[in-house]
This record gives C-alpha cells, structure tokens and sequence, in this order.
C-alpha cells in the first residue's frame, strides 16, 4: 500500500525507473476511479432516503417544484405532528411492535433449540427432516398462502394477531442458520460435557447457547426487521383496523391521503426509522448473519 | 464432521457411560441409549417443527388438492378434477401474468448480478470508507416495502418528479411515464428491484469473494496476468459456488416476486405489471376463488422448483 504516496515524494534514494512510475501512477489512477465508483453509488443508493427526509420537511406544495427544492424552506416539522393526529400510528407501532418482539424471541428459542438437535444430536431420520426444511427454501410462500388461509382461518386465527405470529416464527431460516454457525463450535466440548455428566439439554443451555451469541444476535435482528417490515401477512390476515401494523396502516394511509405528500413522507420516515437505528447500531450482525446462511448455502 | 465421537458412543462404548441409567436394567445399553438418543434429538426438534409442519408441509400438500376443486369460502370444497388447470390454459389475463413474471425474471436477475457483483468487488479492494458504504448498500433491503415504494412512486412521478426533471435536464425529449405508462411500469418496478436487493447479493458475493486465496492472485500476476485476465480466470472460477447460490436464490425471489409490485403499481397500469404471485392473490383473497387460485399457485410451484433443479443440474455438470 506504499502507492498512496505519490512517485515524486518517493523517499527512496534510487531513481526510479519509467516503468516503475508508471505503474506507480496506474494504480493511483485506479484508487481514484476507486473512489469515485463508490462516492458515485452510495449516492445513488441515498438519493431516495435523502428525499424522503427533506419532502417530509416540506410544505406540501413544495415537494414537487420545478427546479427541485433540495433545502426545505421553512423546515416544517408540524407534518411530524399532524401525522399522529390524522393516522392511527400509535396503535399501529404497538401492533408491529408486539409482534416483532414475541415473534423474534419465539423465533430464536425455537430455531436454535432445533438447530441442536440437527447439529450435535444423531439419530435416524435427522438428515432427512433438514433435507424437508432447507428443501421448503425453494417453494415460495405465495404458492401456498391459500391453503394456509384456509387452514388458519378455520382454527378461527385469522383477524388475530396470532396468525402473523403463526406465520412469522417457524421459519426454516432461523434453523439453518443457527444450524451453520453450531456446525462451527467443535464437537469436543460438548463431549467434554457429556463426559461430565451434563444433558444434552443443560449443553444447549449451557455452553452452545453461550457461545453462539453472535449467531443469536443475527437472527433476533434479521427476525425483528423481517416482521417489522412484513406488509403481506397482515395484508391477508388482519381485517379489523385496530390489528393493523405499521405497514399496513401507511399503505392505507397513502391511500386515504395520495396527495399529502409531505405527510405520507413523514410517516414513511417514521416506518423507517426504528430500523435504521437497530441496523447502525447492529450492521455487524447483520452481514455475519447473511454471510453465514448463505457461504455454505 | 466431528460427530464420529458421538457415533462411537452410540454403537456399544467400553467405558461406564455418563447418561446411562444405572441399576439392572442395563443389560443392552446400546440400543436402549440409541432410542433414548432418538427421542433426545426429536424433543429438540419438535417444538419447532410441529409449527412448520403445520403452517408450511401441510399447506403445501393441501395446495394440490385445492387446485383439483371448486372452492369459495362459504360452499366448501367441490371436486373438479383438472377443470382449474384447463380454465387457465384458455385465460388470457393467466397468460399475461405469466409472462410478466418471465419478463420481471429475465431482465430483473441479470441485472441485480451484474450490479452486485460490481458492487462487491468494489467492496473487495482496500479502500477507506468500505465498512461504510457496505452499510449503505444493504440499508434498502431491510427498509420497508411500503416506504420504498411509495417515495420511488413520487421520484417516478412523470411531471414533476425528480427523476424525469433530471431526464430532460440531460435533454430527453419525452420522458417515460415509468408507473403510469403500460409501456415503462415494468423496468420502473425493475429499477427499484435491482436498487433495493443488490446489497443483499452484494453481501453473500463479497463473502465468496473473501474465500479466494490471495496466492493465486499473486501467481497470476507473477505471470503476467492482467486485471481483466485475473478476473476471468481467478475470481470467477473460485466464485463459482456462491455464484450458484446467489442465482438460485435471486431466481426464486424473481420468480415470486409480488410485494413490490403489489405496493407500487398493483399490478397496473392495465395489467402492465399483473405477476403470477398478484394473480394468485387477487383470484384468491380479492375474489373469494381459491381453487383456481390454488391451480395458478401450483404452476408457480413447479415453475420454482424445475428452474431449482435445472439450475442444481447444470451445477453439477459443470462440477464433474
């Protein structure tokens, strides 16, 4: 990495020959073009959150003008008022937030109570069963939301939040993935414990579930954000308003007001930003979340 | 991998056993501990998989004897043999369905894979600022739907929209209507496809890449290999696995794909952007037919699963 420096600071007494400078000077360029492609595209990736943000700081008439209004002027945070005023956001952000809670805690309990029967039990049939879950990842939930309408609405779940929570905990996902990292924690100290008398439950308990706390925080936050975000489960299951989540109250919402934009911005903002929070705060897990499920694939 | 160990333990060990119960009856530990091991490791897995099989296997098998009869909420079940699978073959809003969803797929996984993969060997050089932006990149996947499509419907809006200012600040003549145009809603919906998933495949890239040896770059560069020559013949080999994962992945998820599209254009304008998984919910939940419905998610089904099975084939090939 001495290439930072340029080839006429260079402090090194002999001369250096053309050939050298100029391939000095290539990958200079090419750290620059570097550079660029990333200023370039994470612009490009920004622009629409930025523009969320300052419309919904807008006076509504000011959001689409020509030439664009990129500085709000006056900066209007009444719309972040009025928003609670004219939206029912308080019951739909206890909805999303109740739901996401129980279902990431079932989720997690659940999967990485299976995730060690899959892993560090054996037993005949044990392959087969992951060969059904990592098999499910194919077929796509939409192929068979109907039957499962079917189902959940004659036990008499459908309208209640238990449905999306039905729907939400039991995924295959949450098996595999704490399946993966478990793969990773080596046999012998769970052999070790055996030895020592443990169950295999008190080794779950005890030494996998302690060590695989990165694992753990990648799927409560995936699953968190997933159920947060989940707009058509509650789309087909919940009828009655005051079930409605936060998604899909907005998307009623923009319905009802299509052309109060600054408002519309200003609720989308406020959708989006307890995410935004919990990923600054969380990104590392989320990558070696998504790494982790997907290298072994 | 290493559980050898356990199998030792499982076919008759020499040593007292630590989980054995003691006293008399200990005459056959072997298989008495293998049942006890089963019923161990089917206590971990059941509580979890009494809720996936009844809210995915079952549904799943129940699907194909849905789509073999005539259903609506209130009359129940009425078998019809194939009579959903020969209404759809004559129904024209089925076909135009199907080959929007073909069109979403064709245009939409290229694109995201050229994007990401550019995106991840970007990411893969040491430059500042990567922890960064690899953060930005991954923030629309886990934004809400209903919020992207909503502020991307205002960016696309023709008149006064953003993006159609910038157009014809660069001199275009006659900007696309994107999502109120037939003609221009589906790349408007693929636009924000490719925008919002590409730093989700970035991701599972830029981990593959980071599996590459670094010898072989240095070798091939010893060899005087250039940087297009060291990515033909270096990165894309060694990348080949996650390559396919991404793929099949990135299929499925095209395949299937129905939120976007549903929040952003509901399936219009006309039916310029109507996909197979919007068709099954329309004929399902909007208009109460959920046998025909459940016959057009039997096609989806199949669709996904050959195109799996295709693509684990040709994986294989290429493997041997």
């Amino acid at each position: 990495m001495a290439a930072v420096s340029p080839p006429a600071a260079g402090a090194s007494a002999t001369p250096l020959r053309p050939a050298q400078v100029r391939a000095r000077w290539r990958r200079q360029a090419s750290r620059v073009a570097g550079y660029t492609a990333l200023a370039v595209a994470a612009a490009g990736i920004l622009l629409p959150f930025v523009w969320m943000v300052i419309s919904s700081l807008k006076e509504n008439n000011q959001v689409f003008t020509v030439p664009l209004q990129w500085i709000p002027d006056p900066f209007v945070w009444q719309n972040y008022v009025d928003i609670w005023a004219k939206s029912d956001m308080t019951t739909w952000i206890k909805n999303t937030l109740v739901l996401s809670v129980s279902v990431t805690f079932l989720q997690v309990l659940t999967g990485s109570f299976a995730a060690y029967g899959f892993s560090k039990m054996r037993f005949p049939g044990r392959d087969a069963l992951f060969l059904l879950y990592v098999a499910t990842i194919a077929v796509p939930w939409q192929a068979y939301m109907i039957p499962q309408f079917v189902m959940l609405s004659n036990v008499g779940l459908s309208n209640t939040l238990w449905s999306i929570l039905a729907l939400q905990t039991f995924s295959a996902f949450g098996v595999f993935l704490m399946k993966q990292y478990y793969e990773s924690i080596p046999e012998s100290l769970s052999e070790a414990a055996r030895i020592d008398g443990m169950s295999e439950y008190g080794i779950w308990r005890r030494i996998i579930l302690p060590l695989s706390t990165p694992a753990i925080a990648s799927l409560t936050l995936l699953t968190f954000v997933n159920t947060w975000n989940d707009y058509l489960g509650p789309l087909i299951y919940l009828r009655s308003p005051d079930l409605w989540t936060l998604q899909l109250g907005l998307q009623t919402f923009v319905g009802q007001y299509n052309a109060e934009h600054a408002l519309i911005m200003a609720g989308s903002v406020i959708s989006v930003l307890p995410i935004a929070v919990i990923f600054l705060f969380g990104q590392k897990f989320f990558v070696q979340g998504i790494a982790t499920a997907g290298v072994k694939g | 991998m290493a559980t050898t160990a356990v199998d030792d333990r499982r076919s008759g060990p020499p040593g007292p056993l630590p989980d054995a119960p003691p006293g008399p009856r200990r005459r056959r530990p072997g298989s008495r501990l293998k049942r006890r091991n089963t019923l161990i490791g089917w206590s971990f897995i059941l509580p979890n998989f009494i809720g996936f099989a009844l809210l995915t296997l079952i549904p799943v098998v129940t699907l194909f004897y849905l789509s073999l009869t005539e259903w609506n909420v209130f009359g129940g079940a009425e078998w019809v043999g194939l009579d959903n699978f020969t209404r759809l073959v004559g129904d024209p809003s089925y076909r135009t369905a199907l080959w929007n969803t073909i069109y979403y797929s064709a245009v939409h996984i290229p694109a995201t894979l050229v994007a990401s993969l550019c995106l991840a060997l970007l990411l893969n050089r040491k430059l500042r600022g990567v922890a960064f932006f690899r953060t930005v990149a991954f923030f629309p996947y886990i934004t809400s739907i209903v919020a992207i499509a909503v502020v991307w419907n205002m960016l696309f809006s023709p008149e006064y929209g953003p993006i159609n200012q910038f157009l014809s600040f660069l001199g275009v003549e006659n900007p696309p209507g994107w999502t109120t145009s037939a003609d221009s809603s589906m790349p408007a919906v693929i636009i924000v496809g490719v925008w919002r998933e590409m730093g989700y495949y970035m991701l599972l890239l830029l981990a593959g890449l980071q599996t590459v040896p670094p010898e072989l770059y240095e070798a091939a560069r010893v060899d005087g290999a250039g940087a297009w020559s060291r990515f033909w013949n270096v990165t894309l080999p060694c990348l080949r696995p996650t390559m396919f994962f991404v793929t099949v992945i990135l299929t499925i998820n095209s395949l299937k794909v129905f939120d976007l599209i549903l929040v952003m254009t509901d399936g219009g304008p006309g039916q310029s952007t109507l996909v197979l998984s919007q068709f099954i919910y329309a004929k399902g939940f909007e208009e109460n037919q959920f046998g025909y419905a459940s016959a057009v998610a039997v096609t989806l089904f199949f669709l996904c699963i050959t195109v799996t099975i295709v693509q684990f084939l040709w994986n294989r090939r290429r493997d041997a």
